[in-house]
């Protein structure tokens, strides 16, 4: 690919064909008083169909956040701009009555901790089926078909049993299930999971991965996996989107960032996992910490703690196109040879 | 670190702790036989899924719950046997670290005074020693004197988490139980507290028992590794046999499900994915309690549990069939392979 404009580099990578989310310049920031905190700035991406997108990144970059905007669900105090548009329509200019029609239809998303999303008093056949009737209303009789066959899609032992008892009688796996099943009984065309398995046991973990990777094969779903793990998104992604203090930071093939991420950052959190370095050696980690809104860097926010910042990353960075299939934060990127979690 | 010292700092022999349902009627099994010694100076890891007990062995070996059959000698002695005052002084070299920092610090007590605090309990020294060795603790941790007047509310999660570390420093222990002391921190900062664990094992001679469900954690930080399941040990033996050369079919399972952050092109592992989850500790399975999620279970394994087993020198399994060459090959008809 020859030199790629650094405006036009986003798009350069994601367009080939019609994608099924396009976020840009999508920007939330909170008013407390006379500030405003800003919580992301200029978030771009897209999104095909069947495309399964990792996002990663410590506490407080605002992974969670943007998950939340997709669906609509921001807090009214919130401050947003740039556009989100999602199958041609833009979800920020519709009405609140009919992003309701999207919400859990076209868009779902699973949380990372079911009990607290699950209603202790009603069965879980009665809060699945719900999940259809409120976009189809039909009879109960077969909303309760469609119920018991979204339990039996995500391996629910027994769904006939299972759908007149309540959350307290199931597993933690099994409650993840519930919730995945509820999740997925409208086909949405776009599933946002928010750390769903970091609350589970390896063995389950394990589970739900296939679990979820099967169902976005199988009725060709996108899906955007929140997660804090990289070894999880190396299970379950194509692709991975690293953010850092309220801004993505990199974004590429799965296979590609673990071999050779293009920015500091996601080296620094690929280095730092226990199972790349040898046993009972030290460990890489990143010193310092995420920055709060109120004490932004100026220029590259990941310049505090980067090993590689010179003269020249107090600049602001845009997002370039290291290689041909690679988007990173870092002017530096094209010349610095970073370490991923192995070596190709 | 495979042989261990004559006098070990702690071994549990056949230990049992049970707890009896809430309705009373039935009990609960969470650790059902388990025997091990931890030598001095050693990281002794143990893994296992929520259910398989770690966390009440741990505790046990602080003395904050009682065997319920079996013995826990501390350097030999048995603390149950102490009187009040002594075991109160005894079980001062014996102290745990939780999981969430939070929930151990006192929010509305300044960082100095909660690492204080276990030396006043202990009515060691006075008020002006007691800050010392706080804030010579504190530095050692690598949190500055600053840090020492805050709050908790005003501290990261590392950072909090480093407190509880000082905290029990300060009472010089010579063995101390880390219950997912990491668990709960990102993954820059997991490594930062894994070296300062290290780095204190050098400089006092610490003792670990590091409990966890991180197969990544444990086994870069253990000398040696407990796999348990349901109140039980499936294997035991040094890190690098039970994590390069599984001899248990369960820990063989719980390697492959560990996600690892390797393109799918250059793994050469096949992933054993089992079906199900732990059972219940009320009733366990008969015989080798494993065997309703094993991938290799043979009629056999229903009658008879399994016995305690050393392959190779340090290498323990409880399976009937494993061999040097490892676990046995699952049945053919074993399900969820990828």
């Amino acid at each position: 690919m020859s030199a790629v404009g650094l405006a036009e580099a986003p798009r350069a990578v994601a367009i080939n064909t019609q994608p099924l989310l396009r976020v840009s310049g999508l920007g939330i920031g909170f008013r407390v008083g006379q500030t405003r905190w800003e919580a992301t700035r200029d978030i771009s991406f897209s999104l095909k169909s069947g495309e399964r997108v990792g996002v990663v990144g410590e506490s407080g970059c605002g992974k969670s956040i943007t998950g939340l905007a997709l669906l609509g669900l921001l807090p009214g105090s919130a401050d947003v701009s740039g556009e989100i548009i999602f199958d041609g329509k833009n979800l920020r200019d519709l009405p609140s009555r009919q992003m309701r029609t999207i919400r859990g239809r076209d868009i779902a998303m699973i949380f990372q901790e079911p009990m607290s999303a699950l209603d202790p008093v009603f069965t879980i056949g009665d809060q699945i089926s719900e999940a259809w009737r409120t976009h189809f209303p039909t009879q109960r009789v077969e909303a309760r078909e469609r119920a018991l066959a979204a339990l039996s899609d995500v391996g629910i032992p027994a769904p006939a049993r299972r759908y007149d008892e309540y959350p307290h009688q199931l597993s933690g796996g099994m409650r993840q299930r519930v919730m995945i099943a509820m999740a997925l009984i409208c086909e949405p065309k776009l599933l946002v999971a928010d750390e769903p398995t970091t609350a589970l046991d390896v063995t389950v973990q394990a589970q739900i991965i296939d679990l979820l990777r099967a169902l976005s094969e199988r009725k060709g779903a996108a899906l955007i996996f929140i997660t804090h793990d990289l070894g999880v998104v190396a299970e379950i992604c194509t692709r991975v989107l690293t953010m850092y203090a309220g801004e993505i930071v990199e974004d590429a093939a799965v296979e590609d960032v673990l071999i050779r991420p293009r920015h500091p950052y996601t080296s620094g959190l690929l280095r730092s996992l226990p199972g790349t370095a040898a046993r009972r050696t030290k460990l890489p980690s990143i010193p310092g910490r995420v920055p709060s809104p109120a004490n932004m860097p100026t220029g590259c926010r990941f310049r505090p703690r980067c090993p590689h910042s010179i003269d020249g990353c107090e600049a602001e960075q845009a997002m370039i196109a290291p290689s041909s299939t690679h988007l990173a934060r870092c002017w530096r990127s094209p010349e610095l040879n970073l370490p991923g979690a192995v070596s190709a | 670190m495979s042989a261990p010292l004559p006098q070990p700092i702690v071994s549990a022999r056949d230990l049992r702790i049970l707890f009896p349902t809430r309705d009373g009627l039935e009990t609960v099994k969470a650790v059902d036989g388990v025997a091990f010694d931890v030598a001095q100076g050693e990281t002794f890891g143990i893994i296992g899924e929520s259910g398989s007990g770690k966390t009440t062995i741990g505790r046990a070996l602080v003395s904050l719950i009682a065997p319920s059959d079996g013995t826990i000698l501390h350097g030999g002695t048995d603390l149950r046997t102490l009187s009040r005052s002594r075991f109160r002084e005894w079980r001062r070299a014996y102290q745990i670290i939780f999981q969430d920092p939070n929930a151990a610090l006192n929010p509305r007590r300044r960082i100095l005074d909660s690492v204080t605090e276990p030396l006043e309990v202990a009515g060691s020294g006075d008020a002006a020693s007691r800050r010392r060795i706080a804030l010579e603790m504190l530095a050692h941790v690598g949190l500055s004197d600053e840090i020492a007047a805050r709050f908790p509310h005003q501290l990261s999660g590392g950072q909090k988490q480093r407190v509880n570390i000082a905290r029990v420093l300060t009472l010089r222990p010579k063995l101390i139980v880390c219950d997912e002391s990491v668990a709960a921190l990102d993954v820059s900062i997991r490594g930062d507290i894994l070296n300062l664990f290290a780095d204190l094992q050098r400089e006092f001679g610490l003792t670990y028992v590091f409990i966890t469900h991180d197969i990544s954690v444990v086994s870069h930080i253990s000398d040696r590794v407990a796999v348990t399941y349901l109140g039980k040990f499936m294997e035991l033996g040094r890190t690098e046999d039970v994590i390069d050369h599984p001899l248990h079919p369960y820990t063989q399972a719980l390697l492959s499900a560990e996600p690892k952050p390797v393109p799918s092109a250059l793994r050469d592992d096949r992933r054993i994915i089992l079906s199900g989850e732990i059972p219940s500790p009320i009733s366990p399975p008969s015989g080798c309690r494993f065997r309703t999620r094993c991938p290799a279970a043979q009629a056999l394994c229903a009658e008879h549990e399994p016995d305690w087993r050393e392959l190779t020198q340090g290498h323990h399994v409880a399976c009937h069939f494993a061999t040097l060459q490892g676990p046995p090959a699952p049945n053919k008809t074993a399900q969820g392979e990828t």
